[in-house]
């Protein structure tokens, strides 16, 4: 297959591009979330992103707290944010770093002024912000401003065998076209860490690789109770014939093809080495790492899964492949690309690849992804310890 | 090109993976070796269901399982070639 050369995203005022073009009300802290919603019920062509913290966090958690926030609104899937927070500071660190990239961005604070007074206030912004995008037109955009990112879920032996090498496959034809692309789940690639760090293709991305992935260990044996059990593997993963750690692992891995990565990410941390395949630190629950993806500047994501996950985000538009026979049957709603031939060897490894190329080039120029249509919209904060 | 029963990753492997939504018991698989293109055939002692594993020659106690050419987990109760490979008979050596 010819590969086509571009794509039809939206340009925005830093020079990135977006498959996307949402006016997003982002709640600094949990607290500001009824106020975020009531904004995004009044002014139609807005999206509130809920979620449950940002209050008395320090230290690296607050970093990163920050580094999401701050990454979300970065993303060129975004067209202009409004911010609300309780307090003024943090909210204006937000804004502040947001309005970097030269998009329209406004943020309120509530204290002194109360829910409703802000609602009114921000839905009066939020309005000149919608009708504002709402005359944003797609262009024609070079395969270089896709930022790719990829992580698998609900993952069965069909994931390794399958799904997840189709998702490799079209690593291997995007990358001469100058993408960016990222891959995760630290504790998922417990087994096959050794081999993973070889792919490093700096002795420092291979060093850095392992500091990181050695650390979410050590976290984990520390908290562990017994075994990880019905976590990793999950029972689903377990039904679907996975049956330890390493094996989800050397599936897992099978996602970035024959490529090496260039830089180890942190949570959320955008990449600065251009082009080419990162590695982030990442936990391997679906919507908190596609969150920190997308907060990394990631505009679409390949999720393969076995047993049927059936995650979204709100701003990164997730595209679903499996491999698995009866969920492509069962959960046909959740699928928008069925590589399931591979296993009756109907299709081979580099159609599928191809498949999944077009999928994901209509999902960029605007199909909805079968998550967007049925409403997910999950955005899970990670959080790495106990608030103060 | 017949559609296989069972997907062996690599020719090291000593398990293979049922792509078909059941083995029956009995059943002579067909079992396609991905790697080298290769078709062996290998007896399912059981029922196994789709993206489980069947052993591919015997294992004892303390053994390796192969998967991707690489170590999976080990062998907790021995297993005949044929028979289902699981948590009931595999753990991982990790955690």
């Amino acid at each position: 297959m010819e590969i086509p050369k571009s794509f039809l995203g939206f340009r925005r005022e830093n020079g990135r591009a977006g498959t996307r073009n949402h006016v997003i009300i982002l709640p600094v802290d949990d607290i500001s979330n009824a106020c975020a919603e009531a904004v995004a019920n009044n002014i139609k062509g807005t999206i509130a992103l809920p979620h449950s913290y940002g209050r008395l966090q320090f230290g690296a958690d607050l970093e990163l707290h920050f580094r999401t926030m701050i990454g979300t609104g970065k993303n060129p899937n975004v067209a202009a944010v409004i911010v609300i927070g309780i307090e003024p500071k943090w909210t204006k660190r937000i804004v502040d770093e947001i309005a970097k990239t030269g998009k329209p961005v406004e943020g309120f604070h509530i204290e002194r002024t109360g829910d409703i007074g802000t609602i009114m206030k921000a839905s009066k912004k939020a309005q000149e912000f919608s009708q504002w995008a709402s005359e944003k037109q797609r262009e024609e955009c070079p395969l270089s401003d896709l930022w790719i990112s990829v992580k698998c879920g609900e993952s069965d032996t069909t994931s390794g065998l399958a799904s997840n090498p189709t998702v490799g496959n079209l690593m291997e034809k995007l990358e001469p076209f100058g993408v960016h692309l990222c891959f995760g789940e630290t504790s998922e690639l417990t087994g096959a860490e050794t081999v993973c760090a070889a792919r490093g293709a700096t002795p420092e991305a291979k060093e850095k690789f392992m500091k990181t992935w050695t650390s979410y260990n050590d976290f984990i044996l520390k908290e562990a109770t017994d075994d990880l059990s019905e976590s990793q593997p999950t029972a689903g993963n377990i039904a679907g014939g996975l049956t330890t750690i390493e094996e989800k692992a050397f599936g897992n891995f099978q996602k970035i093809g024959n490529l090496k990565f260039i830089d180890v990410l942190e949570p959320a941390e955008e990449p600065k080495k251009g082009k080419g395949l990162y590695f982030m630190d990442t936990s391997s629950a679906a919507a908190e790492c596609v969150t920190l993806q997308a907060a990394g500047g990631f505009n679409i994501h390949l999720f393969p899964t076995g047993q049927g996950n059936i995650i979204g985000n709100p701003i990164e538009p997730v595209v679903k492949l499996t491999a698995n026979p009866l969920t492509a049957k069962l959960m046909k709603e959740h699928v928008d690309c069925d590589v399931s031939k591979i296993l009756s060897r109907e299709m081979n490894l580099s159609q599928a690849g191809d498949e999944l190329i077009k999928t994901m080039l209509r999902v960029a120029n605007g199909r909805l992804t079968c998550a967007e249509a049925l409403g997910h919209k999950e955005f899970v904060m990670t959080k790495l310890y106990r608030s103060a | 090109m017949s559609q296989p029963d069972l997907i062996i990753h690599d020719e090291k492997d000593n398990v293979g993976v049922v792509v078909i939504e059941t083995t029956k018991k009995g059943q002579e698989c067909s079992a396609w070796i991905m790697e080298n293109d290769k078709t062996i055939k290998v007896s399912s002692t059981n029922e196994v269901p789709l993206g489980h594993k069947i052993a591919l020659k015997d294992l004892n106690e303390g053994d390796t399982i192969l998967k991707y050419g690489h170590d999976i987990g080990k062998v907790v109760k021995s297993i005949k070639k044929g028979d289902h490979v699981h948590v009931h008979n595999v753990k991982t050596k990790k955690w």
